[in-house]
């Protein structure tokens, strides 16, 4: 495989080829914000937060979404940047009802993380308070729609990993909500295996096992590569193991 | 069938075509539809069967004349008189018409009975006269269901000439020579374009046309795909010699019908008599098209969202690269145009590059569809120059505002676009300049506003739109669009604050910058390009709590007068 | 090379026969199904016929879809809800679709759906108690020189006023109550295709 370089930040960088610009900034340390990237799982390119300057291209770039080239030219925090990072965090914060205090995933919320990194303390836009509901008719987990970003990992996970897709998205725009099966209640589900996987990959409190109260619900992801390497390679490292 | 027996079948349709004295030409196209062309066309048909003037007259069912306000529209041509066109024809008045032509050696225009002379168009009207028809040259002339009507305008010649004549690499050429754009709205140079497809390696290729037009206002590619089936067909098919690939899709709105309907009964027939299908012209070129129905997404005008939905998906775009080009349907390079451009094609094989490069400015060719609507005396389907002014548009081809009011601004590009006011009606209209002007070519949806109407509340209607049409997939044009209506709600309802203005313009920018698609990046453009050429009218609002048009209500006030009372 | 599958020549012997579920309007989406080779790419074109056919998506026409194409009941159901053409809802006796395009809204349609709205208790979209009114609106149906315009039971109005549809809705609905006999005429079908006829 042969090597690309790059600058990033104005620092010298090779990489290699068919990476994608977000694994390689992952690996040199240089953080930028992500929601609906997860190592594992397919790229979605939704959330918009891992976007990137690039020199020469009018246009910002989704770094999750883009391969890395010869000679690329990025800047990954610029003023311009960590403004528009920001404002994408408030309207995530108006679009449903993120009430921290009172969510299971209080203090492990990817969500809440991305917004206490970037000093982001209020929102300037009009909360939009949906009337969502929430489905604890599964026998071990709950969903609840007002915690949900859309950023669809547990689409993804149910779909590329498990292979039951059980869940996807219904209706179109703000309407937009995942759904299991014929949009029915979790517990009345017959292709849920109750794998858990949606669960564990869920970065907010939209999806938490059955029993947490608030600030108790604490995820895992690691359990992607694990699968995945096994499956892929046939190697079950302990090291990012279970 | 082969290049000679094209010719011949030409011949013996204008030959059949001449033996007759008069022809009734009654547009079928929706808009005449629906005011009633259908019964017309049965009047006149009636009328012409019971003067038993098979032999000498002949009623066709065509496609788009063009001034769809004053439909039914029917044109009468009479060997060695030439051409009438009439306005609102009732079935009486085709009854009548029927009967006046029908005579050898009709009196004068002037001499006409009523209610035939006040339903003559004159013949130097400046709605015809200032158009230029390149794509729409068959349109309201031919019957969009005979095939032998558009071979005997020359149809199916370009593709046997570029079977025969040309290599692919050189219908490539042509095509980049010609200086041919993109007509969804871009305005992409076609020509790089398929060579860009051409040269992609692949054993198998693709060829859509984008037939999801979704701009409200805007019905150039239904009528263009009601009234010329064939011809979009044509162009396709020699895109895909050009570029190497065996099918075709056409992906045709869900609200027309009409147009799929036609297309597939063309596609049918072209396959019958080997013009699409194996063996084309016996040539060693196969290539078959299919008819995709949208189901009501205008996300789906955007290529990838498209290509999604022809895979039978939710109409999601995604991110690019890779480039359709690359990895398109299925992950096989695919060459995705407008169906306006494949309209494009024939004539420029036909009559060559450098005709085409002669026509529109310096880097904008040819000539451009526009559905001219709104607050205009004579509202419809226009084809013009790439280059003419809007003033010529709008007051020429348009007959000016009507009531006496002034004109105020232009909207074109749709949801996409902008607003051009009075001040730059003598702007060429050009990719570039609109462009400069902030607004964009868009699909040609072109909708004229007087001083009735209000320019926060046509961006709020716009606004209103995208909300709607957001797919939902990233978070700008998700959540964006919804808070950049709420504040545009607050300004037409009385309830903003100046800092609700500094908000709502920073929050365009962003989603103009971030979001993932055409969609949300071009969903602010008519808020800002209202902002940016009617401040006045938004700060009315604001400080004054009065809409200019008289359009708002304003009947709230703004939340911090309340908190502090 | 594609090859394009041309229906079987049992498909229309087999159309008389009663399909296992009893009703006989399942033959319509079997026949769809089989001009596309039972393709997963086919749903849309798939529930383009089972809408046609049944007036909307009920729950057991989805999963009958879902099944015949192996596709997972999430993902049939999310593209049916994603697009505006199909409804998961039964459709008014009447419909009335107003048209909401840029001509028509600049000539004032959103003051026709407004009266609408208020004086027969629908909103957009949604359907009267009584099942006999449907109100939706659309997206330009291009008779943009007839603005503001809308479509009642199929036929294309023009140059309407909220006053004037008011009295057109009214005067329907009236002969709906002193007509006790239903007329049933599949209003609902022939609206699916924006209410316009194919002419000649």
């Amino acid at each position: 495989m042969s090597v690309v370089t790059l600058t990033i930040n104005d620092e010298l960088v090779s990489a290699q080829e068919g990476q994608t610009l977000l694994s390689v900034l992952q690996e040199r340390g240089i953080e930028v914000p992500t929601l609906c990237h997860l190592d594992g799982l397919s790229e979605r390119g939704g959330c918009r937060l891992c976007m990137v300057e690039m020199e020469g291209s009018g246009r910002l770039q989704a770094a999750c979404v883009t391969q890395v080239q010869e000679g690329m030219v990025v800047y990954t925090h610029s003023e311009r940047l960590v403004k528009y990072r920001r404002m994408i965090l408030e309207l995530l914060f108006s679009e449903r009802n993120h009430v921290c205090a009172v969510c299971v995933m209080n203090g492990n919320c990817e969500l809440q993380w991305e917004a206490a990194q970037i000093g982001m303390d209020h929102v300037r836009y009009e909360y939009l308070n949906p009337d969502l509901p929430m489905d604890a008719s599964h026998e071990r987990f709950v969903i609840d729609h007002n915690r949900c970003i859309l950023c669809t990992r547990c689409v993804r996970v149910c779909d590329e990993i498990e292979g039951a897709h059980v869940w996807d998205v219904m209706g179109r725009g703000v309407n937009s909500r995942v759904i299991v099966d014929l949009n029915q209640p979790w517990g009345t589900s017959q292709s849920c295996t109750s794998c858990g996987k949606c669960v564990q990959v869920c970065p907010t409190g939209a999806l938490f096992s059955k029993g947490a109260t608030v600030a108790e619900m604490e995820k895992q992801h690691n359990f992607l590569r694990w699968i995945l390497d096994g499956r892929e390679k046939k190697i079950w490292s302990y090291e990012n193991g279970k | 069938m082969n290049r000679s027996d094209l010719e011949a079948l030409a011949q013996r349709e204008l030959q059949r075509q001449q033996a007759f004295r008069c022809r009734i030409l009654c547009c079928a196209s929706t808009p005449c539809l629906s005011s009633g062309a259908t019964a017309v066309y049965d009047a006149i048909n009636a009328a012409i069967k019971e003067g038993e003037l098979d032999a000498e007259v002949q009623a066709v069912s065509t496609g788009c004349m063009g001034p769809c306000s004053r439909g039914p529209m029917v044109t009468v041509q009479v060997k060695d008189e030439g051409e009438f066109i009439y306005e609102h024809v009732s079935p009486e008045v085709g009854r009548q018409l029927v009967a006046y032509h029908a005579r050898s050696a009709a009196p004068p225009a002037e001499e006409l009975p009523e209610p035939l002379r006040t339903r003559l168009l004159p013949s130097d009207m400046p709605f015809f006269a200032k158009q230029r028809k390149v794509v729409l040259s068959n349109s309201g002339l031919i019957d969009p269901e005979r095939l032998e009507d558009y071979v005997a305008r020359g149809g199916y010649a370009a593709l046997a000439h570029a079977l025969r004549e040309m290599t692919p690499e050189e219908v490539c050429r042509e095509i980049i020579n010609s200086g041919l754009r993109g007509r969804g709205g871009a305005g992409y140079p076609t020509g790089l374009k398929w060579d860009m497809v051409r040269k992609a390696r692949g054993d198998k290729k693709y060829v859509i046309a984008n037939g999801d037009e979704g701009d409200p206002g805007a019905y150039m590619d239904r009528t263009l795909m009601e009234s010329d089936p064939h011809r979009v067909l044509e162009g396709m098919a020699i895109a895909g010699y050009a570029v190497g690939a065996d099918q075709g899709y056409i992906y045709v709105r869900g609200e027309y019908p009409i147009a799929a309907k036609r297309l597939e009964r063309a596609i049918r027939t072209a396959e019958r008599r080997g013009l699409l299908g194996s063996r084309i012209l016996d040539s060693n070129f196969n290539f078959r098209i299919d008819v995709r129905i949208g189901a009501g997404a205008f996300v789906c005008g955007e290529e990838t969202a498209l290509m999604a939905s022809i895979m039978g998906r939710r109409g999601q775009p995604t991110p690019r690269p890779p480039y359709p080009a690359q990895s398109g349907l299925w992950g096989k390079p695919t060459l995705i145009n407008n169906v306006e451009t494949f309209g494009n094609i024939a004539p420029i094989i036909q009559n060559g590059a450098e005709w085409f490069a002669s026509i529109g400015t310096a880097k904008s060719k040819g000539t451009k569809i526009f559905a001219l609507a709104g607050k205009v005396a004579t509202t419809g389907l226009i084809e013009v120059p790439m280059g003419i002014t809007l003033r010529e548009i709008v007051y020429d081809i348009g007959g000016g505002i009507p009531n006496g009011l002034a004109f105020k601004a232009a909207q074109t590009g749709g949801p996409s676009g902008g607003c051009i006011p009075a001040q730059y009606l003598d702007t060429p209209v050009d990719y570039e300049s609109l462009k400069a002007l902030g607004s964009i070519m868009g699909s040609g949806g072109l909708i004229i506003m007087d001083e009735h109407s209000c320019m926060v509340d046509v961006a709020k209607f716009f606004m209103e739109f995208c909300m709607d049409e957001s797919c939902g997939k990233c978070v700008p044009c998700r959540v964006g669009t919804v808070q950049m209506h709420r504040l545009l709600e607050r300004i037409t309802d009385g309830s903003a604050t100046l800092q609700d203005l500094e908000t709502l313009k920073e929050l365009c920018v962003m989603v103009k910058e971030t979001s993932l698609c055409g969609l949300g990046q071009s969903a602010p453009n008519p808020v800002l390009s209202t902002i940016q050429y009617f401040l006045d009218e938004y700060e009315a609002h604001i400080r004054e709590r009065r809409c200019p048009a008289g359009v708002c209500t304003l009947e709230k006030t703004p939340v911090t007068e309340w908190v502090h009372a | 090379m594609s090859v394009k599958t041309s229906p079987p020549p049992r498909a229309r012997s087999q159309a008389v026969r009663e399909h296992p579920s009893g009703d006989p309007r399942f033959n319509l989406i079997d026949r769809t199904l089989k001009r596309f080779s039972y393709q997963q790419d086919a749903l849309i074109e798939v529930l383009h016929t089972a809408q046609e056919t049944f007036g909307f998506l009920s729950d057991d026409l989805l999963i009958y879809v879902a099944r015949q194409l192996k596709l997972p009941l999430s993902w049939v159901y999310g593209v049916a809800t994603f697009y505006h053409f199909f409804t998961l809802k039964p459709q008014g006796k009447h419909t009335c679709i107003v048209c909401m395009g840029t001509a028509c809204y600049v000539k004032r349609a959103a003051e026709i759906v407004a009266a609408l709205q208020q004086a027969f208790h629908v909103e957009p979209g949604g359907t009267t108690a009584d099942g006999l009114l449907s109100l939706s609106t659309a997206r330009c149906l291009g008779s943009c020189g007839l603005a503001p315009v809308l479509v009642l039971d199929g036929e294309v109005l023009g140059r309407e006023t909220p006053e004037s549809t008011l009295e057109r809705v009214r005067q329907l609905l009236l002969a709906e109550q002193s007509d006790a006999a239903p007329s049933a005429n599949g209003d609902a079908m022939h609206v699916t295709n924006g209410g316009i006829h194919e002419p000649i």
